[in-house]
């Protein structure tokens, strides 16, 4: 018998799911809050480690999407749900209301909001921006002009913005951030090959695969620069260059550096289009805020609600790789429940 | 720099100030270096803004300078400031408005102190009804002195008759706003417009007509800091602090330095005669160095008060260059009169500062 499964997001996640259950008879139906799929992917450049095209990899997915038995409808911003029955009750904010015999939150994440760390002077200070920024230079080419003069310049990356930071509210690592630094540190003396590259860091969380590589590339190929140290605050000076205030806990001692572009490493944060959903369905939340699943080693898919499925990063910090492997496991969970109901 | 960016943090620190009926304490220090600041607001809150301003004479020392050097024990500033706040509720206020910002950071503190440790308060309690008897309530508003000017700052506006402007070109003052650190670093909520960006200081130059300068080492300190100044063997700490500020704004040219906290004032103004002295610098074009003003002398300049009533003759760094570019008219005889017209003595000059 033929059942409805709701995907509530339609970034890497809810894509690759809905890819994976293509083969089975359910129908299934993405609700995507913006006009386009893609979630953040869309506006990333190219990704670590190996510098794939973003955009190519986002259409690789969306054209992965059954055509027989998925459909997307976008603008739809979900804010409920109820059980009922034994199937979910979804309740859009347009009034709408669908019934699902099951429902995967791939609602994604939030990027942490640089501005918090009012020490460093996002959104005051115009050549202070974030990493998430810059991937949108890399896609627009829209460097500021004072970039592209030809002349040397220096650009400071800065780590662990709002990340391992309990007065920013968030203990959490985010993981990824690490190789991003190294990335677009990398990215940037390609880009602009007089300049010079400094990450400020506390310490380097390789832990993928090719990530150690890329960082020892980094530093013998592109000599980007690695301080050990915290930033503890960011001024502007006269000329709109940045003077970037730190330690540098190897040699223990306070440096003071002039830079013309620094790039705010912001992490995840729990998503916020999720909270509601959470909080309709009192559904627990780990520590950091993500949601929580019913076990994180052996249910990490699962939640307390019977029917309801979690992917990717609504549940924790993962890269594209792990999130795309993540949706296919929650798909064959729900492929495995949907059974289950039907015997019962 | 994007003032919507400012404006947004601004705006997730308003804290609350009272609207009138002050319970007020007096500076330990301040009397002594900036004679005439305390008066000053008095007489604005009293007699230009007619508010209510209560003293109690047995207000003492809260202790700050010898809590921040470890000489004087939590438990006993604690029971200090208990004595306080029991006066207060002794002659029934319940706005408490500290003149000193060491003092308003122990206030601060404490309150936080109480708030998150009961037993902590109950102690406090249990010591202060031991030695005095006395009882109090917590206050339901603390405000600094700076805090209560920043509230009033657009009425100030509309009675003065100066605003912060060159008479000579017309454009507006240029001014370094210098927070004392225990205003808003400790508890930034406690803070108008927070730690980073704080606009108790800015919102009143901004509102009288000048221009804030901001400056790369705008947020360090002055270098005051306790035991590295109580310390003979330590001030070389504190002068490199100042002098840190000063080569960082040098290039903005100031117009004059305001500040809120008695040590700030104090050494912003004192360590340029000692820099002189020692080096032969000085920061500004003239060679006469950077006024360094308290904010009620500052809004008692664009209220009309005379600077010599207010004791600005009491500077290190002589303020009749700021006066001439604001178009304030003082005389020149009355600035070594004392307030009966007695000769009070001229300092002997600096051998670098011009006067």
């Amino acid at each position: 018998m033929n059942k409805t499964i709701v995907i509530v997001g339609g970034g890497p996640a809810g894509l690759e799911a809905a890819a994976a259950l293509g083969s089975s008879p359910h129908h299934v139906l993405i609700l995507e809050k913006e006009h386009n799929t893609g979630g953040k992917l869309k506006n990333w450049h190219h990704l670590f480690p190996n510098f794939a095209d973003a955009s190519e990899i986002l259409k690789s997915l969306e054209k992965s999407l059954p055509l027989n038995n998925s459909e997307i409808k976008y603008d739809c911003d979900v804010f409920k749900m109820e059980q009922m029955d034994g199937n979910l009750l979804v309740s859009l904010k347009s009034g709408e209301k669908i019934k699902a015999d099951a429902v995967l939150l791939a609602t994604g994440f939030d990027l942490f909001d640089a501005y918090k760390k009012e020490e460093y002077g996002h959104g005051i200070y115009k050549n202070v921006i974030t990493s998430s920024e810059l991937e949108g230079m890399f896609v627009n080419n829209s460097f500021p002009d004072q970039l592209k003069d030809g002349l040397p310049k220096k650009i400071a990356m800065v780590h662990c913005v709002g990340s391992r930071d309990k007065k920013a509210g968030n203990m959490h690592c985010s993981k990824l951030c690490c190789i991003t630094g190294v990335k677009q540190a990398i990215e940037l003396r390609k880009y602009l090959s007089k300049s010079s590259v400094y990450n400020f860091y506390m310490d380097l969380r390789m832990y993928g695969q090719h990530f150690e590589e890329l960082y020892q590339e980094a530093q013998e190929d592109y000599g980007v620069n690695f301080i050990r140290g915290r930033v503890s605050e960011i001024a502007e000076i006269s000329d709109g260059k940045l003077q970037v205030k730190a330690e540098d806990t190897l040699s223990g001692r306070p440096m003071k550096m002039i830079f013309d572009l620094v790039v705010l490493l912001i992490g995840m944060t729990p998503a916020t289009s999720a909270a509601s959903i959470a909080q309709s369905l009192a559904l627990p939340k780990s520590g950091s805020g993500f949601l929580a699943p019913v076990h994180q080693h052996i249910s990490a898919n699962e939640t307390c609600i019977p029917g309801l499925f979690l992917a990717g990063t609504c549940r924790e910090p993962l890269s594209l790789q792990e999130s795309i492997t993540d949706a296919r496991a929650a798909a064959l969970k729900i492929i495995e429940w949907l059974k289950l109901k039907d015997n019962h | 720099m994007e003032q919507e960016g400012k404006k947004r943090i601004w705006s997730e620190y308003q804290k609350e100030i009272a609207d009138d009926h002050y319970f007020y304490v007096r500076s330990c220090i301040r009397q002594t270096f900036f004679p005439g600041s305390e008066t000053t607001f008095l007489k604005i809150l009293r007699d230009d803004l007619s508010r209510d301003v209560f003293e109690d004479a047995r207000h003492t020392t809260c202790t700050g300078i010898g809590y921040h050097t470890d000489i004087v024990p939590f438990e006993t500033i604690m029971t200090i400031a208990a004595r306080h706040f029991a006066l207060m509720t002794e002659a029934g206020y319940v706005n408490f408005v500290p003149s000193c910002v060491t003092s308003f950071g122990i206030y601060t503190e404490i309150l936080d102190t109480w708030k998150h440790f009961p037993e902590m308060e109950a102690k406090a309690r249990d010591y202060l009804w031991t030695a005095t008897r006395r009882e109090f309530k917590i206050p339901d508003n603390l405000s600094h002195t700076s805090d209560i000017i920043y509230r009033f700052r657009n009425e100030l506006a509309e009675l003065s008759g100066h605003r912060l402007v060159n008479k000579n070109d017309g454009k507006p003052l240029k001014v370094v706003e210098h927070i004392g650190c225990h205003y808003a670093k400790m508890f930034p909520k406690c803070g108008v417009g927070g730690a980073e960006f704080p606009a108790v200081l800015s919102g009143m130059v901004e509102a009288w007509g000048g221009e804030v300068i901001d400056y790369p080492e705008r947020r360090h300190c002055c270098g005051f800091g306790f035991r590295q100044y109580l310390i003979k063997a330590n001030r070389g700490y504190s002068l490199s602090n100042s002098k840190k500020k000063f080569e960082s704004m040098q290039p903005y040219q100031p117009d004059f330095i305001v500040a809120n906290c008695p040590g700030c004032a104090m050494f912003l103004d004192r360590w340029q005669y000692t820099i002189a002295e020692m080096e032969g610098i000085t920061y500004d074009k003239s060679g006469k160095g950077i006024p360094v003003l308290t904010y009620e002398e500052l809004a008692g300049l664009i209220m009309g008060y005379d600077p010599w009533v207010m004791g600005m003759q009491m500077h290190q760094i002589s303020v009749e260059p700021l006066l001439d570019k604001i178009g304030i008219v003082y005389n020149k005889k009355d600035k070594y009169l004392g307030s009966k017209g007695q000769y009070i003595g001229v300092p002997q000059p600096p051998h670098f500062l011009l006067q």
